[in-house]
């Protein structure tokens, strides 16, 4: 009952937000918290670390993109349409991928999303430097004007809980059994008869999935696919994002990502905004050595305590 | 007799190869360091890519406030570096004793954001000229193609250095209780052996190394912030496709990964900035170890 209460309570504040904040930065923390939960449930969950999830991110925000704009699909389909493609993608890489464990698996996701990035400085399609600018935001099937933010926020909000949904789900059911099981004890869980890389590719589709709809949503909402959403460093913002949230928590990556795109919105237009890479950096070695579990992991761990 | 090797003008062929075999001694010497340091701390550096760029700044910093030459330059900038290493070692590596080997992945990966952040507050995003020596200014006509002397002394200075390394571990004392650290460190330490010092000057001697590919690279590629940042990616799938099994493994396959990719760039350039990316995936479908890999 109390969690009913917590639920509906969350939802309230989801929906008066853009009543008290500024919506794009809203719309951009909605975006970026799908991202991370995408990402939790392949390294939280899966125990696998994929330092290339940036070009699921970016490649479905290209793909969006360039569907919406050059194509003429509406907003809706252009976004299923870039997230299609960064589930091929994902199936590609993570094909690859899950031929190696451990940090071999972090180096070889991030080898091949370096590739997909020189792809994509090279083809004409994405704009190279430039990016693919003034994509239309176009209309919510055809009723509602999406140039409006507050309308465009209600639409993000919609897509992003689908999303945290299908992760929730996956996380709660048999399949995410299996797959904590492979995390705390590969040999076991093959001894018990499941097909390990099966799960894990399954793990790591979905992942890339649904980090691909949060870079095809984010990228109706600013009108811009750009390579930085395609760069590592986006990779390392949202294994940091997820970090400092919680490693599998549900609500972990949402709450780091909130953190850390707040965090950045206020250094970059104050005086410490040519410092931002240089306090990520410190906040990710503040977290690996001494807040590993991260604020929600933490304060789970604390109130278990005060039960106890 | 060279002339229109395969409808290539032989100067554009060998050129590139050369330059091939530039990169393919910086993958080297690079690859190697990431072995020596995964072997004994178990830890994916991250930082490599960075520590590199900071060899590259010693040199340069020391040439303009200490007026210290390149050959000095050489000699101090890697033991610099190597100093920073081991603190490196000492005050935040060790404390990741224990726990999973990916968070060792992420903190260097913290590190390496936070010097690169720092060097580009500092200095700019934009590269330093770092003359090369002068003796070794100018080069030779082989007939079928120029050679600067100071790219011909890249190639052997890493080779050189590539073959001291692979002398110490393979065939010295201290090779012996290296390798033996990577194999089973609980026991060499029973045996009386300090095994934390030889995880720290294996961190040191790794890290040295970075930087002295780095003072290496100054003259050719500028001493920039960022020169690093995604050379780092190119070495860790060299490493992939080796494997990190073996320091011979390391020297051979960063050299001939720099030979394709040069040939590549006459070949087919289009797929020169992907081809290490390529070569890394099809050695993952047919060979997932790596070429001088273990499984186990």
């Amino acid at each position: 009952m109390k969690k009913y209460l917590a639920y509906a309570l969350l939802l309230t504040l989801l929906l008066v937000a853009p009543l008290l904040f500024y919506p794009v930065l809203l719309m951009k923390v909605l975006c970026f918290a799908l991202f991370a939960s995408a990402f939790n449930l392949i390294l939280g969950y899966g125990g696998l670390l994929s330092f290339g999830h940036a070009a699921f991110f970016g490649g479905a925000a290209y793909v969006t993109g360039h569907a919406i704009k050059v194509w003429g699909l509406p907003t809706e389909l252009g976004i299923l349409t870039g997230t299609a493609a960064a589930m091929v993608l994902g199936l590609l890489v993570g094909v690859l991928a899950i031929r190696r464990q451990g940090i071999y698996f972090a180096m070889i996701t991030l080898a091949l999303a370096q590739m997909v990035y020189f792809v994509f400085i090279r083809s004409g399609f994405t704009g190279g430097e430039n990016g693919l600018q003034g994509i239309p935001r176009g209309t919510f099937l055809g009723l509602v004007d999406l140039s409006n933010d507050r309308a465009m926020y209600y639409f993000v909000l919609g897509v992003c809980l689908l999303g945290f949904g299908v992760i929730a789900r996956a996380v709660h059911s048999p399949f995410g059994q299996v797959l904590r099981a492979i995390r705390d004890n590969e040999p076991r869980a093959t001894s018990l008869g499941y097909n390990i890389d099966r799960y894990k590719l399954l793990a790591f589709v979905i992942s890339a999935t649904i980090a691909g709809l949060a870079g095809a949503t984010k990228s109706v909402v600013f009108q811009l696919a750009s390579l930085t959403d395609a760069h590592w460093h986006m990779s390392g913002e949202v294994v940091l994002m997820t970090l400092l949230g919680g490693l599998g928590t549900i609500f972990g990556p949402a709450v780091g990502a909130s953190l850390i795109v707040t965090l950045q919105n206020t250094l970059s237009s104050g005086p410490l905004g040519a410092w931002v890479t240089v306090i990520m950096g410190l906040i990710f070695i503040i977290c690996v050595l001494a807040f590993r579990k991260g604020i929600v992991g933490e304060l789970q761990a604390a109130l278990r305590k005060s039960f106890n | 007799m060279f002339s229109d090797l395969l409808g290539i003008a032989p100067q554009v062929l060998f050129g590139q190869l050369l330059l091939g075999l530039i990169n393919g001694s910086f993958y080297a010497v690079l690859s190697l360091g990431l072995a020596v340091i995964f072997g004994l701390l178990n830890i994916v550096n991250f930082a490599h890519g960075a520590l590199y760029m900071l060899g590259a700044f010693a040199a340069w910093l020391l040439g303009k406030y200490l007026h210290i030459d390149y050959w000095g330059a050489l000699i101090l900038a890697p033991l610099i570096v190597g100093f920073i290493g081991v603190v490196l070692d000492r005050f935040l590596l060790r404390r990741l004793a224990g726990v999973d080997h990916l968070y060792g992945l992420l903190l260097t990966f913290g590190l390496a954001m936070l010097i690169e952040g720092l060097f580009v507050k500092m200095f700019g995003a934009s590269g330093q000229p770092f003359a090369a020596p002068k003796a070794l200014n100018g080069g030779v006509n082989l007939g079928f193609m120029f050679l600067p002397y100071y790219r011909a002394w890249v190639v052997v200075a890493s080779l050189v250095v590539c073959a001291v390394t692979w002398y110490v571990f393979e065939r010295t004392k201290i090779g012996a209780y290296l390798r033996a650290g990577t194999e089973n460190p609980k026991l060499l330490q029973a045996f009386g052996v300090n095994v934390p010092l030889l995880t720290t000057l294996a961190y040191g001697y790794g890290v040295a190394l970075a930087a002295f590919a780095g003072v290496l690279a100054a003259p050719i590629t500028q001493v920039n912030p960022l020169m690093g940042s995604n050379l780092i990616i190119v070495v860790f799938a060299v490493v992939v496709i080796g494997g990190m099994g073996s320091i011979m493994g390391a020297i051979v396959t960063g050299l001939s990964m720099g030979v394709v990719e040069g040939l590549t760039k006459v070949f087919w350039p289009e797929a020169s900035s992907t081809i290490i990316f390529i070569v890394m995936a099809i050695v993952l479908v047919l060979r997932p170890a790596g070429l001088f890999g273990r499984t186990n």
